[in-house]
């Protein structure tokens, strides 16, 4: 078959450090793309070929390709062109996001495009913005990996189509024009790109192609475009993992350990196994699994299973302490230091006036509406299926082949859309689609088995966003003006002995200190100190990453050393942001849509907050009121936002949207508590989260820009927290240093 | 046996009476579109209409929907359902879309009580139903939409 050109391709050879989160991401997206095709399916099929330089780099068994059908975009006789997107899509819009790119280049109805997830192939899916070499979705990367890549690939497929067009008519292929899906001949002659796919996967693959002119575009930038997935949506037709049909399909729940870090050491199923509808109960390396037939009958079965657990080494603390533990650090200096500028003691000693803040928060549950899940089959023919939100797909195919004891080429992905994510997928130890596999196993693969949490085994499983505190410190000179800056920050490190250690630099986890470290506002002398701590309660990235708690810090304490200094809180940072071009724009953008500086009606009060997160920069100006029981609400919330081209300008309005709400529930209600090193809350009574009665009215506004897209997905949360911050301090007085706000309020 | 009425279908389960109806609808009948997600009736993804009225699938029997019409969102219909969807896809409200079959349940169920509902009475009606992308704002938008649409 054509397409094995593509299968044993070597990969990249860009040995980049995998780079989630850091500044230093070169820039691989300008590389041109070699783009390689393949007859499939009586269609045409269009990927990526490695250059003949990066031919000579020798692949590493992992990352050889492992599903060699896969490509970029695939081109059906039934005239559906279908791109694989290499990223997942947990509601952000992302195959959308492809879609449109191909679509743009190809010259594609918007109709007849379908978009479905990519995986098994890193030299051909690899992220750019983590350095090219690995899988995976995170980071609100996949736009800016995308851009070039699924671009070109368009256009190539454009090419072939219009070369065959030529060939079968006799006409140069130059009069060939297509468009809306239709390519043509001023003679006349018209077909479908199903029409001419089998002959275009036959003409010569382009060596270069040459991209549209922004000025050209008429799907990049649309505002009218339909979102490729909202009729699914609306209808019940999206499938999840949740929703996977197969005959004889089982359906696993597992019982995790109460504390984190405790093994099982002996269990009790006779009861369970007693109980209708339940098939096994089995240990596996996370705990214990009841299977069944149904849901309902697994979760029977598990009331009946009692397990005796081996809590050695566990974490056996609660937050209280560990709270407590880190105010204590805080007060000393860092373990480490990510960033010190100028002479930071000399210029605290000659300030006219010094202030100190500490905050503190909480650790916080992703809670997706869709509890994790993933469904594992294995074939007759030793293949392993799974189905699931696949976010890091190389890394999980590789664990599940450890898992099944197999190899990573007999493991084959099904990449689901997932009911939401903000980061719970992209684990390091692929935590539910191993559990998948390993029940799989431990009963003989002898059906399909879903593994299903249920809500508080989600909110109990572990993967948070880590609790901190922060300890802010800073000095004014006589006219006010910030001439000395310290922020101390204790917790723990999402990296730290995983896959990402790489990225770990001198004790530094760089996602503990984004946004609190390099900040755009010029202030000569400034230090950041990090103190990681060692804590058993496993953490991850939850959406906005490190910014969901260095932006409040720095954007709150602002804001009062505005107050102290007499200063407008729009002027005070426009001050220093006079190198920070992006920033001061859409600062100024947002507070120029807000009204800022004009009356407010009575009761209702503005915050401001900048932050930039993934390469976008968003500015908010929230305004609330404040309820005679002293409840906040927050009315409207005006929002600017710089993320370089916007290539759906609708999507990137709904994730800020979007991100607005997730932020704002979090910094008003949510919190995750350990008593003794059991969760407490388990559902969403305990663990509240924003409801439509507490979402704003809001309005955002994107700035034009020529420049490579960057991130929507997280940089709306950032800095809603601060800026409803500042408002209420505004309007009482009181500064929130102790989230969420439900908390601050009550004690 | 258990005898339930489904999207104008009679059907005939094998199951307990104590078997909540959210797993009845999706284990048993296959219909995947009602979604699980708290199990409590605290998130509000498993809304399907019993009796005319939203109900959380996840914390009603079998036993108690038996004899009753029970509508999911593969069968809802009619003109104010029609409204719904249709300013669901003109707004495009989903992200993830997975707690959207209970928004519009949810909403469908308001609309057919109130033609015109204003913000405070919508949030009213729609507090139970959890969205984790926050799509609130276009939910709101989508609702006084259909009811524009339901005027017209």
């Amino acid at each position: 078959m054509l397409f094995d050109r593509l299968g044993s391709a070597p990969r990249l050879s860009d040995h980049a450090a995998t780079d989630a989160a850091g500044p230093a991401v070169p820039d691989l997206s300008r590389r041109r793309f070699l783009l390689a095709a393949a007859a499939i399916g009586g269609g045409l099929a269009v990927g990526f070929r490695a250059a003949p330089a990066e031919a000579a780099a020798t692949a590493a068994p992992a990352a050889a390709a492992t599903n060699p059908f896969a490509a970029y975009l695939r081109i059906a006789p039934d005239n559906t062109v279908t791109v694989l997107s290499a990223h997942m899509d947990m509601g952000q819009g992302i195959y959308h996001g492809t879609a449109t790119l191909v679509a743009e280049e190809l010259g594609a109805a918007w109709e007849q495009m379908r978009a479905e997830g990519g995986w098994g192939n890193p030299k051909l899916y690899g992220n750019l913005a983590w350095g090219g070499t690995m899988q995976g979705t995170g980071g609100s990367s996949g736009t800016f990996s995308s851009f070039d890549r699924y671009r070109q690939a368009g256009a190539a497929a454009r090419m072939m189509l219009v070369a065959a067009a030529a060939k079968a008519w006799s006409v140069p292929a130059a009069e060939i024009k297509v468009d809306k899906g239709v390519v043509s001949h001023a003679s006349g002659r018209k077909a479908s790109f199903g029409d001419l796919a089998a002959a275009a996967a036959a003409m010569p693959v382009p060596a270069d192609v040459t991209l549209k002119a922004s000025d050209a575009w008429t799907l990049i930038g649309n505002e009218t475009l339909p979102r490729i997935d909202s009729r699914e949506k609306s209808t019940g037709r999206q499938t999840f993992t949740i929703d996977v049909k197969l005959p004889g399909l089982l359906t696993a729940v597992m019982i995790h350990p109460p504390v984190f870090g405790a093994k099982v050491k002996s269990f009790d199923a006779a009861k369970a196994k007693a109980i209708k509808g339940v098939v096994d109960v089995v240990a596996i390396h996370r705990g214990v699994a009841v299977v069944a037939d149904t849901m309902w009958s697994a979760l029977k079965g598990r009331e009946a299973v009692t397990v005796v657990w081996d809590e050695t080494g566990a974490e056996t603390r609660s937050t209280a302490e560990i709270m407590a533990s880190y105010r204590e650090l805080a007060a000393k200096p860092g373990a480490t230091v990510a960033e010190n500028r100028g002479d930071v003691d000399g210029a605290f000693a000659g300030a006219a006036k010094v202030i100190e803040a500490r905050y503190e928060f909480p650790y916080l549950a992703h809670a997706a509406l869709e509890p994790l899940n993933a469904v594992a089959r294995r074939n007759a023919d030793g293949t392993i299926e799974i189905w699931g939100g696949h976010q890091m797909p190389d890394l999980y195919q590789m664990i599940a082949a450890k898992v099944a004891d197999t190899t990573p080429d007999k493991i084959v992905l099904h990449v689901m859309k997932t009911g939401g994510g903000f980061g719970r997928r992209a684990v390091f130890d692929a935590d539910v689609v191993a559990e998948a596999v390993a029940v799989g196993r431990a009963i003989g693969w002898k059906a399909p088995v879903k593994v299903q949490w249920t809500r508080e085994d989600d909110m109990r499983g572990g993967r948070y966003r880590p609790a901190y505190v922060h300890a802010l410190k800073a000095g004014l000179d006589k006219d006010g003006r910030i001439v000395a800056w310290s922020n101390r920050i204790v917790g723990q490190s999402i990296m730290k002995g995983t896959a990402f250690e790489a990225m770990v630099t001198n004790g530094v986890d760089p996602t503990s200190v984004e946004g609190s470290a390099h900040l755009p506002y010029a202030m000569p002398n400034r230090r950041v100190e990090l103190t990681t701590t060692d804590v058993g309660v496993p953490v991850l990235w939850w959406r906005a990453v490190g910014s969901t708690h260095t932006a409040y810090a720095v954007e709150t304490f602002l804001d009062e050393l505005a107050a102290a200094a007499g200063r407008d809180p729009v002027e005070f940072r426009l001050d220093m942001l006079q190198g920070s071009p992006r920033h001061a724009a859409v600062l100024k953008m947002a507070a120029e849509k807000a009204g800022w500086g004009a009356p407010l009606p009575a009761g209702r009060f503005r915050g401001v907050a900048v932050a930039e997160s993934f390469g976008t920069v968003v500015a908010q100006v929230a305004e609330l009121t404040v309820g005679k029981a002293g409840a906040i609400k927050v009315e409207r919330v005006v929002c600017a936002v710089d993320c370089g081209t916007a290539v759906n300008p609708d999507m990137i309005r709904a994730q800020i949207e979007g991100g607005i709400g997730f932020g704002l529930g979090a910094i008003l209600k949510s919190k995750l508590t350990l008593d003794k090193g059991r969760v407490v809350e388990g559902n969403f009574d305990g663990y509240e989260v924003l409801r439509i009665e507490d979402m704003p009215k809001v309005e955002v506004h994107i700035l034009a820009s020529n420049a490579k897209p960057t991130g929507v997905g997280e940089p709306g949360v950032p800095p809603i927290g601060p800026a409803v911050a500042n408002a209420y301090a505004k309007a009482t007085g009181k500064r929130i240093r102790a989230l969420p706000f439900a908390q601050s309020l009550n004690t | 046996m258990q005898v339930l009425t489904i999207n104008g279908q009679r059907r005939e389960l094998d199951v307990d009476p104590d078997m909540p109806l959210l797993w009845a609808i999706r284990d048993v009948l296959e219909l995947t579109g009602t979604k699980f997600g708290c199990g409590q009736a605290l998130c509000g993804a498993c809304t399907v209409m019993v009796d005319g009225m939203p109900a959380r699938s996840c914390q009603t029997s079998v036993g108690d929907a038996a004899g009753k019409p029970i509508v999911t969102i593969e069968g809802v219909d009619g003109k104010v359902a029609q409204a719904v969807q249709a300013a669901w896809i003109k707004l495009d409200v989903p992200q993830c879309g997975y707690c959207q079959s209970g928004q519009i349940i949810s909403a469908v169920g308001l609309l057919s009580q109130n033609r015109k509902p204003n913000d405070d009475e919508i949030d009213a009606a729609m507090s139970g139903n959890l969205c984790r992308c926050a799509t609130y704002h276009r939910i709101r938008g989508a609702i006084h939409e259909a009811a524009r649409m339901l005027e017209a």
